[in-house]
């Protein structure tokens, strides 16, 4: 066993974790953040994706050690209180989800799609940037749809500022 | 995956120190190989030593005509450096091409080059480019690094340091992805150097890895246009035939690759 600390949504943890523990496992039932799922455990389908450091990765393929002082933020983490994130709010206006089950994964890679890209996002930016998040109920139209709303609605803030 | 011990290297000595003390050690970089592989139990190290914390293995830097990408650099990184966007352009389009945006996130040149995968995108940028690999020990040219399908020159407690292109006069990467695991069915690479020589460099087909194709070089010399390459085909008994496409098929896509990527090179 090893101690391990980050700062996962803002808050310092740590925890005894054997080294082969993967990132996934060490939020989802050592700290109980079960938002982030497990679909596929080989790299494939996105659903475990979280941001590490500001930039997406998948908790499925990374050791809980790789993360050490690493800051982690989950989808528990997006929301402040009540108040949605927009992209959480996107997809609901979308209907971009149908089970949910790649939901979570698929809002972490959308926010990170708008953070890099910007106003200038297109559709087929879109699909090409969600190659490694599966879903299999959606048909992909309204997650496309939703992360081009925010990336719209990104354009309008900055125009307003 | 079965148990490990997980260990930080903070310099060069220390991973060989670290290395050299496990049972059944194994160097770590940004395990997106190395972890699915052990997660099926294809792979049990005793104890993983990861470099990425190293400080040599890390920046990319352009001095004159020269790029240099420290091993733990992420696909990403690569893909996003103003120094190989700026030199080698077609290196950092090939970079954005690798996986996905998370894969790219946490997998390194250094992993993806000492792995050899014959399906991987960087071997045919480091052959086709005339790359140096340097090591802990040496420094040795892609051509001599690159042995055979997942086979290198390199030795077990040998580490990557860096890898360093000269920037050429113009370069091209076509690659025809697997859609299913992004890989390359058929990747290929086409650069005319500085001093005027041409390589062709292709990866995903060839059932040794990656390997030159010396007709299309000397065609390309003389005439630098996708018609120099359009009737030289390479033999289906030197590629790999699996469920995703067969030695003829591959061999074919080579020929249409590399009268992609001359034109891309411009
Ligand atoms: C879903 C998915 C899609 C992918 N698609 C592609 C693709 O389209 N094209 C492509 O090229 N690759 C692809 N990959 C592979 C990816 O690029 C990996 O990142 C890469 O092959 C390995 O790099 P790594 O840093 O993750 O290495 P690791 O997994 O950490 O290590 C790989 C091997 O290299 C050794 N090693 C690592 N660093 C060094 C070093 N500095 N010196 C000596 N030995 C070292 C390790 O001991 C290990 O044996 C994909 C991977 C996934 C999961
Ligand atoms: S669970 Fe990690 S990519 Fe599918
Ligand atoms: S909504 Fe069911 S997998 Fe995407």
């Amino acid at each position: 066993m090893t101690k391990v600390s980050m700062t996962v949504n803002g808050r310092a943890v740590s925890g005894d974790v054997e080294d082969r523990t993967l990132l996934v496992s060490f939020l989802r039932e050592t700290l109980g953040l079960t938002g982030t799922h497990v679909g596929c455990d080989t790299t494939q389908c996105g659903a475990c994706v979280v941001h590490m450091d500001g930039k997406p990765v998948k908790a499925c393929t990374v050791l809980t050690g790789q993360a050490e002082g690493a800051e982690i933020t989950t989808i528990e983490g997006l929301a402040k209180g009540d108040e949605l994130h927009p992209m959480q709010a996107a997809f609901r206006e979308h209907h971009g989800l149908q089970c949910g089950f790649c939901t979570p994964g698929m809002i972490m890679m959308g926010v990170d799609i708008v953070r890099r890209h910007g106003a200038s996002l297109d559709e087929k930016t879109i699909r090409h940037e969600l190659e490694g998040n599966i879903c299999r109920c959606t048909g992909y139209h309204n997650i496309v749809k939703a992360i081009q709303a925010v990336a719209e609605g990104s354009e309008v803030a900055e125009a307003a500022e | 995956m079965y148990a490990t011990t997980y260990h930080k290297a903070s310099s060069l000595d220390d991973a060989v120190a670290k290395l050299g003390g496990a049972e059944d050690g194994k160097f770590l970089s940004g395990g997106q190989t190395l972890l699915a592989t052990m997660k099926q139990r294809l792979a049990a190290p005793t104890d993983l030593v990861d470099l990425t914390k190293i400080p040599e293995l890390k920046g990319i830097t352009l001095d004159g005509d020269t790029v240099t990408v420290g091993a733990a650099s992420t696909h990403y990184e690569v893909h996003s450096s103003d120094a190989v966007k700026s030199a080698i352009p077609a290196l950092a389009a090939l970079a954005g091409l690798i996986g996905d945006p998370a894969v790219r996130n946490m997998g390194t040149m250094g992993g993806s080059v000492a792995n050899n995968d014959p399906a991987a995108d960087y071997p045919a940028a480091l052959v086709g480019l005339n790359a140096t690999v340097h090591t802990n020990k040496r420094a040795l040219s892609a051509d001599d690094f690159f042995t055979g399908m997942f086979e290198t020159a390199l030795e077990e407690d040998e580490v990557i340091v860096k890898i360093s292109f000269p920037a050429p006069e113009k370069a091209g990467y076509e690659k025809f992805r697997n859609p299913a695991s992004r890989y390359a069915m058929c990747g290929v690479m086409a650069v005319k150097l500085k001093d005027g020589s041409v390589r062709v460099a292709v990866t995903g087909a060839g059932s040794d890895g990656v390997f030159r194709v010396p007709e299309m070089e000397q065609a390309l010399a003389a005439n630098w246009s996708p018609d120099a390459v359009a009737s030289i085909t390479v033999s289906p008994d030197d590629m790999i035939g699996d469920l995703h496409g067969s030695p003829e098929y591959r061999a074919h896509l080579v020929t249409v690759m590399a009268k992609r990527a001359v034109a891309a090179a411009g």
